[in-house]
């Protein structure tokens, strides 16, 4: 549960309820953004890369950051696979 | 050095090495502790520690929020999730995490209701499908989580979904390091701030350390390459005479934190007197309740817990290993009576604890032949 996972913003879905859909290596849930909507950035648009925790986003990241850490989550292997194992049973209305 | 060479920029990690080597004074032996579980687990997977001059030894901090959950904690969890009616909720992490008797994922064979949600707005989703069931969050965490956990009170409070409630165990990080910096039984010359931590609260809090303690700490990213930079800059800082707060990771953490966060924090919740950590006993202002706006949401006080304090059991010694004064694998029962599958204590429960990391990427064997 200790990870942050970087995703990409697809699109805003709820905007009252600051709700997004976003892309994790291919796995598309929709998260919170209600944490990013004051200073830290105002709010998020598609192609944004954010920093994800339980179903949070807690930070943009620039593109670049975004692979690094993918990649270094990648090797982490089973607590990375774990924590997507988690996120695909994430249903965020 | 058997894991090195699966990290990016293995050449730049052995420059970085090289220039920790020519910083540190021969004849000093430095203690330099990372706070956050991440970066444990970052240690150890890329054999970090084996890059570094025999002078600077790495001391695993108290940073992982599953391992400092006491168990009298746990057994409350479970008295609640097998009453009538109820959804347990929790994170994965949280269901081998062994109460006196039993865990989570026991309670849940003999019957109990309890699910593993991967966020708390999950756990509020099941609040509102099931609304003659009372949905109950086992929050934890530290200010990296916290945050979730409040917006998402908010949320239940603004829909008025009533059969909602969380039983807080937030912790903050500051009081448990202050707790350590005034311990006899452990010398630490500087600190690996804990990133994502700080993506939330900022450099700020973590300003006493060099000027109570005159003791250097450096936020850090969670790379290898991160790691080794930030313990270069806590060398640099000894040597040039320096004790500052520095922010090795600038790309993500913002001096001042994420002020929306603390916002929303500073309304649900508020400072408990004391709190019990599993292995330090009780530290005063360590962590976090509902505040009395959000008091109808807290199952503290909807259910009836038991709140009974249980010591830890005898062979234990994860409070030496969360205060860093011994290795995981000089526990009597490390890796024999305690592997990842039968966890006595809760470094082995989750890959973020000590415990666990070490046992995982087979540093036990290799410690071991080097005595
Ligand atoms: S080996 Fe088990 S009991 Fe010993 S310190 Fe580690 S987790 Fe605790």
């Amino acid at each position: 549960m200790c990870l942050a996972i970087p995703g990409q913003v697809i699109e805003v879905l709820d905007t009252a309820n600051q709700i997004a859909r976003v892309d994790v290596v291919g796995v598309r849930r929709s998260i919170n953004v209600g944490l990013l909507s004051d200073g830290n950035g105002g709010g998020v648009e598609p192609g944004d890369w954010v920093l994800i925790h339980v179903g949070f986003a807690l930070s943009k990241v620039d593109e670049q950051e975004a692979h690094a850490t993918l990649s270094l989550l990648q090797r982490m292997g089973a607590a990375y696979e774990q924590e997507l194992e988690e996120l695909r049973t994430s249903v965020i209305e | 050095m058997k894991f090195v060479d699966e990290f990016r920029d293995a050449q730049l990690g052995r420059v970085v090495a090289g220039q920790i080597l020519a910083a540190a004074d021969p004849g000093r032996h430095y203690k330099v502790m990372e706070v956050c579980g991440g970066h444990t687990h970052s240690i150890y997977k890329y054999g970090i520690d084996d890059l570094l001059p025999e002078a600077v030894e790495l001391v695993h901090g108290p940073g992982c929020p599953v391992c400092v959950i006491p168990m009298g904690r746990v057994d409350d969890g479970i008295a609640v999730a097998r009453q009538e009616g109820v959804i347990f909720t929790c994170f994965g992490d949280m269901l081998r995490v062994p109460g006196s008797e039993l865990t989570l994922l026991d309670a849940k064979a003999q019957g109990a209701d309890v699910r593993m949600v991967y966020s708390p707005l999950d756990a509020l989703r099941l609040a509102r499908s099931n609304p003659r069931r009372e949905v109950v969050f086992f929050a934890i965490g530290f200010e990296t989580t916290a945050p979730s956990t409040a917006l998402t009170l908010k949320r239940a409070k603004a829909e008025g979904v009533l059969n909602f409630s969380c039983i807080c165990n937030h912790v903050t990080i500051v009081p448990p390091l202050r707790a350590l910096l005034e311990s006899p039984d452990l010398r630490l010359d500087g600190f690996i701030g804990p990133g994502h931590v700080c993506t939330v609260v900022g450099a700020r809090p973590f300003e006493f350390i060099p000027v109570d303690y005159a003791r250097p700490l450096v936020i850090s990213g969670f790379e290898p390459l991160d790691i080794l930079h930030s313990i270069l800059m806590i060398l640099r800082q000894l040597q040039e005479g320096r004790c500052e707060v520095e922010n090795q990771y600038t790309r993500v953490v913002p001096r001042e934190g994420n002020l929306r966060a603390l916002e929303v924090m500073a309304e649900v919740f508020e400072l408990r007197p004391h709190f019990e950590w599993r292995g330090l006993g009780f530290i005063s202002q360590s962590a976090l309740k509902l505040s009395a706006a959000y008091r109808d949401f807290d199952a503290e006080l909807r259910f009836a817990l038991p709140g009974v304090r249980v010591a830890d059991p005898k062979a234990c010694q994860c409070g030496e290993v969360l205060k860093g004064v011994i290795k995981p694998w000089e526990c009597k029962v490390f890796g024999t009576a305690c592997t990842p599958d039968h966890a006595i204590g809760t470094c082995m429960v989750s890959p973020e604890g000590a415990c666990a990391a070490y046992y995982n990427y087979g540093r036990f064997a290799r410690e071991k032949e080097a005595v």
